[in-house]
């Protein structure tokens, strides 16, 4: 199901990252007037948020870039949506979850009265063809995969069986899958091939949206125009330029919003949006580009209008493990043991990211730094007695996309072990996201990367069952130690969440005694807003949260 | 005149069949025993100030470029984070860069990169444009037709899409050794601007190929080669010339932008365009690390410059 | 000249067919695969990639690519963006903007080129040839992104309504004055050195010193004879400067947020859209060909010994 998540790019997947605490909001509802003016002024101002254009159509199912999702986002409102604040998946849509005992099923029912934008009901059927259509292969639809656990998924959706090469996929044997069911109009229930208690928490993701009975009629006139049943309703779409949104005022949801028009605009560089939100032309732009972050320029830029949020991302080095070059876990230790993480995130993050010792962040909650010991600490002597140890035969190289501003810290990474271990290290630089990824998939890296891995809950287990399990969705690199696998599936069986955190903890340990990937550090999103606006504050998705802010 | 493109881009373009001799032209033409067209260049040449000033500068460059030692002893890939961004200071005049690398240092080594890129890709530029302008202006026909179509298709192509593929290619034959990644870059460079060489060119030899000498020569029965090399060029030299040491400049800020959008230059070839794309991020909080290699490839740049501004005169005996 | 107008419209037929064919091989052969990054850092499926290769004919041999894709274009369809937008819709949105960002530019590089060429010129060495020679290599040596960067700055600290730092979406002419100047800035260098050495060669001519000598005014020489001729070979440039301006502004379209083709068709290299990169360029080879052939037309009204037969 989930699949490979490193490597994030300018727009990058759409994930659950949570921003947890310190997220903050900024400016006060004090002082505003009276309410009424308060809804004049936001009704009849229109705000603009950063965006970057849609990869694909608005078909949520077909949406799994932050461009389109943060859309989706406002058009849609599926079962349960996550908590801006914590974000704990709350009911949305849905009435009830009733989890099966053997976690083999679920039944949702929905809450009566909530209609799209055309008017017609949201009903079970909505959802349940909605997803039969996400998952049938000849569709393509990228969020395919997200049905996998569902009972009859391999029976509407088919794998080419040589990849790329001239043979087609056979033809699937149905067109829907026998684990979705629609018991009445507003109930449905959902079989899994094996327990998956977990999707409940799933549904809130883009992919799971219900579509119209529109949609199955007309795809164009849907595509061009889009229909959905959140908080929003589409206006109108500038290809590469802009999409306007406005109020849907039957919306039934808890969330509606205060404001009335949006736009989500797309500047050509990061660095001409923040020129506009210095400039109060934009209203809120969620990445501050490299430029605003040296020095911490932003912090004065945009003083009183910014913050600083963390997210459960982690930034690692990872080995293409199956390149015997790199197999000698000695050496990969003495390189993780090289790099200063302290200093690095000091000068060239100026402190706005903090290193780890662990495949976790700190956000994470139940999850305790130290895992990896001395190997994650910067220690010159014995890197270089592990380095001498290893044999390993120079040069080092260190890939990444040349676009996403790392090329600072990989070539401060490269200093520092270049310094320690007397190795040459270089960073090579590639253009295009398309071929590195290409290479990851098909196994033929030939250098270290940089890889980073949003999680999709707030779980350890989400850092590690991914990535580090053999045969995983995500190990890209083909780690596998029979022991870790062992001790994976023990914490997941395990009854408490402190026996379950203190199993992931060892696995941890032992992940890092193998060191496939040199942990490094958390990641963060500033992010500043303008003048004009107020009551900002950003959800776990990164996004601006449409249904608190308002106008200054 | 046929075909108006003759009349394109060049200096020479009005000077028209009947050519004067100015009285003052005449008196520096001295007696004695007759001297070809390039020593007599290079003895007016020798009394310029300003040929001698770009001269000196070019020499200092270039020496800079063939042994950075003279000019440090300092590594200047050595890093430490502890001095990150540093404002110059006696230690290190310059000051230090992001990585804690000293500037200084690393604008003396960074010269020979950039000094080669921008030399090898202009004259790869002229060779190229020149002999294939020179030849389809001069002999006209359906080569010069075929060549100019063929330009025509190079100039349509934007610069950025040829580099991208030109170099990504390079990159996926894993060219990884420092002149190797030069060479890619020189190469992607002169591919596509050859055009405009040549139609600067062929419009120059267009117009000499009607001067008198060159028909009398013809005349006189001397074989193509030879009015080429001995008539043709230097006469249509000197709009290239004036081309090729600006070009020069632009190359060399070329492979900066190159190397910002992540196709150009790399380590281990450190060159002035890649420090200042490395600035760029940083031109508010530490303008030294964009001031320096930037001061660097103007007085560069603006050697050059004078310098093929004083061949020029001195080549073009009409100026004289 | 009739006939020479013909004759130069066949010849573009070729080279549009060229120039169209080699940028259509050109990004289809950018490493990568076009839909392997399309779906953020997760690996896409594969009935998505299938579905979409079938879609822009990238099973085909390359030349029944084109063909199939030229026979569209001929029909007016530039055809569908992977996010199923119209080309041809948003090339009709962007290319005014890049027209009117690339006359500005070319306006500025003119006036201010040929004024200091002009002036440098008829003096002749010293002190303002010199300044107007540090100044304008200044500007080329300086990467657009530096020079772009600077001024946005300024704008920035200035908040003048007539100078927004960035220019909004319907790109009115004012606001493209800062960007135009940077974006010319490269070839204003050129340009003031091609008229200087054409004015200076010129104003020994003959036909200047027969117009001097009959008593006409040094002014009407100058602004008539000498200009007139001295034009030509700055009028090539320029002319040709245009189609590369229009195309090539990907920086300062990024900086200044215009939104233009150069940024189009970068993004789209780079995520290798084809149907953009090659609708877009079609429609600048046509310009830059259209241009020049005007340019040679100018030649005869500017310098009367060159005739059309």
């Amino acid at each position: 199901m989930r699949r490979s998540r490193w490597l994030a790019r300018a727009a990058g997947p759409l994930t659950l990252a949570l921003v947890l605490s310190g997220c903050g909001t900024s400016g006060d509802d004090s002082g505003g007037g009276n309410n009424s003016d308060q809804q004049a002024k936001n009704d009849s101002t229109e705000i603009t948020v950063f965006g970057t254009d849609p990869e694909n159509p608005l078909v949520p199912g077909n949406t799994t870039e932050t461009g389109g999702s943060k859309v989706i986002d406002a058009l849609f409102t599926g079962l349960v949506k996550y908590d801006p604040v914590s974000g704990e998946p709350k009911n949305a849509h849905a009435e009830n979850i009733e989890t099966a005992q053997d976690g083999k099923s679920i039944t949702f029912k929905l809450k009566s009265g909530w209609k799209f934008h055309d008017g017609t009901d949201v009903k079970a059927k909505n959802y349940v063809d909605a997803w039969n259509y996400t998952a049938y292969s000849p569709n393509g639809q990228q969020g395919a995969s997200f049905f996998a656990q569902v009972k009859g998924f391999e029976e509407v959706n088919t794998a080419d069986p040589d990849g790329d090469g001239p043979q087609q996929a056979p033809e699937p044997a149905a067109k829907t899958m026998s684990g979705l069911e629609v018991v009445d109009d507003l109930t449905f229930k959902v079989t899994f091939t094996e327990a998956h208690p977990i999707f409940a928490t799933k549904v809130g993701y883009t992919t799971f949206m219900p579509l119209p009975d529109l949609f199955f009629s007309d795809k164009a006139g849907f595509e061009a125009k889009p229909i959905g049943n959140g908080p929003f309703k589409f206006i109108s779409r500038v290809p590469k330029q802009e999409i306007k949104v406005e109020r849907f005022e039957e919306y039934a949801g808890e969330d509606k919003p205060k404001i009335k028009m949006v736009k989500f605009a797309y500047p050509e560089s990061v660095d001409a949006a923040y020129a506009q939100v210095k400039g109060n032309q934009l209203d809120f732009l969620d990445t501050i580009p490299p430029s605003g972050l040296a020095g911490n320029v932003w912090k004065e830029d945009l003083k009183g209008r910014s913050g600083n949020s963390e997210i459960l991302s982690i930034q690692v080095l990872a080995f293409p493990l199956y390149d015997p070059k790199y197999g000698n876990a000695d050496f990969r230790k003495a390189i993780s043991m090289a790099i200063n993480r302290d200093e690095i995130t000091k000068v060239i993050f100026e402190g706005n990211r903090v290193p780890v010792n662990g495949y976790g962040v700190p956000k994470l909650p139940g999850w305790t730094d130290g895992a990896c010991g001395e190997f994650c600490k910067f220690d010159p002597t014995k890197a270089k007695e592990l380095f001498a140890k290893s044999g390993f035969q120079g040069p080092l190289e260190i890939t990444s996309n040349a676009d996403g501003g790392h090329k600072e810290w990989i070539e401060a990474a490269c200093g520092n072990i270049k310094n320690t271990l007397g190795l040459d290290c270089t960073f090579v630089p590639v253009q295009t996201f398309g071929e590195i990824r290409r290479k990851i998939n098909a196994h033929e890296m030939t250098q270290v990367y940089r890889a980073g891995w949003l999680a999709d809950y707030p779980l350890v287990e989400n850092f590690l069952n991914p990535l580090y399990r053999t045969g995983a969705s995500s190990n890209d690199n083909l780690y596998t130690n029979p022991a870790v696998d062992a001790k994976l599936a023990e914490a997941d069986k395990a009854t408490s969440q402190e026996e379950a955190f203190k199993l992931y903890h060892e696995a941890e340990e032992m992940i890092a005694k193998d060191m496939p990937a040199i942990p490094l550090w958390n990641t963060s999103a500033q992010w500043g807003h303008s003048t004009k606006v107020k009551n900002v504050r950003m959800t776990p998705k990164r996004e601006l949260d449409l249904s608190f802010v308002e106008i200054a | 005149m046929t075909d108006p493109t003759t009349a394109a881009t060049g200096s020479a373009v009005t000077e028209n069949v009947d050519t004067f001799v100015t009285a003052a032209e005449q008196v520096e033409t001295k007696p004695g025993k007759p001297r070809s067209l390039w020593s007599d260049a290079w003895h007016d040449l020798r009394r310029r100030p300003l040929f001698i000033l770009s001269l000196v500068l070019i020499v200092f460059f270039l020496t800079m470029a063939l042994f950075p030692g003279l000019f440090t002893s300092v590594d200047p890939n050595a890093t430490d984070l502890s001095r990150s961004r540093q404002a110059p200071s006696a230690e290190a005049w310059f000051g230090y860069d992001v990585q804690g690398r000293d500037v200084y240092a690393r604008v003396i080594y960074g010269a020979r990169w950039s000094i080669m890129v921008g030399v090898l890709a202009s004259l790869l530029t002229v060779l190229l444009g020149g002999v294939l302008g020179i030849l389809g202006g001069y002999l006209g026909g359906w080569l010069d037709g075929l060549l100019s179509r063929i330009a025509d298709v190079f100039f349509g192509l934007p610069f950025v899409l040829g580099a991208i593929v030109i170099l990504s290619a390079f990159r996926s034959a894993n060219v990884n050794s420092a002149p190797a990644i030069v060479g890619a870059v020189v190469l992607s460079i002169g591919l596509l601007s050859w055009p405009v060489a040549m139609r600067i060119m062929r419009s120059a030899a267009i117009t000499a190929k009607q001067q008198d000498y060159v028909r009398a020569a013809r005349a006189l029965g001397a074989r193509t080669s030879r009015v080429l090399r001995r008539h043709m060029l230097p006469n249509c030299l000197a709009p290239v010339l004036v081309y090729a040491t600006i070009a020069l400049g632009a190359f060399i800020g070329v492979e900066a932008t190159l190397s910002f959008l992540g196709i150009g230059l790399r380590a281990p070839a450190v060159s002035w365009g890649v420090m200042i794309a490395d600035a760029r991020n940083y031109i508010r909080v530490a303008p030294h690390l964009l001031f320096f290699p930037a001061g660097a490839l103007v007085l560069t740049v603006l050697s050059f410059v004078m310098l093929g501004d004083a061949v020029r005169d001195a080549l073009d005996p009409k100026l004289r | 000249m009739g006939r020479y107008i013909l004759r130069r419209l066949l010849q573009l037929i070729p080279v549009f067919i060229g120039t169209t064919f080699l940028i259509y091989v050109l990004v289809w052969s950018v490493p990568g695969d076009p839909f392997a990054g399309l779906c953020g850092d997760r690996k896409c499926p594969d009935a998505f990639v299938a579905t979409m290769t079938e879609k822009y004919n990238l099973d085909d041999n390359i030349f029944v690519q084109y063909a199939k894709y030229m026979g569209a274009l001929l029909q007016g369809d530039f055809g569908q963006t992977f996010s199923g937008q119209s080309v041809g819709e948003l090339i009709a949105l962007r290319f005014p903007v890049s027209v009117r960002l690339a006359i500005v530019a070319v306006a500025i590089e003119a006036i201010i080129g040929i004024t200091a060429g002009v002036l440098t010129g008829l003096r002749g060495r010293g002190y303002l040839d010199n300044l107007v020679l540090v100044s304008t290599l200044f500007l080329i040596s300086l990467p657009t992104f530096v020079t772009g960067f600077l001024l946005q700055q300024v704008l920035l600290a200035g908040e003048w309504e007539f100078f927004p730092p960035t220019v909004s979406d319907q790109a009115n002419w004012h606001e493209l004055l800062v960007p135009g100047f940077v974006l010319g800035s490269i070839s204003m260098a050129y340009v003031s050195r091609l008229t200087r050495t054409s004015i200076s060669e010129n104003k020994r001519a003959d036909y200047v010193r027969t117009a001097l000598a009959k008593g006409q005014p040094k002014r009407r020489v100058v602004g008539v004879h000498l200009m007139r001729n001295s034009m030509i070979p700055v009028l090539t440039f320029l002319g040709t400067d245009l189609g590369g301006l229009m195309g090539g502004a990907i920086v300062t379209e990024g900086i200044f947020n215009i939104k233009g083709v150069g940024g189009l068709v970068y993004d789209a290299i780079l995520s290798k859209e084809g149907f953009i990169v090659t609708g877009v360029v079609v429609l600048l080879v046509i310009v830059f060909l259209l241009v020049n052939l005007a340019i040679d037309l100018l030649y005869a009204v500017l310098d009367p010994r060159i005739r059309y037969d």
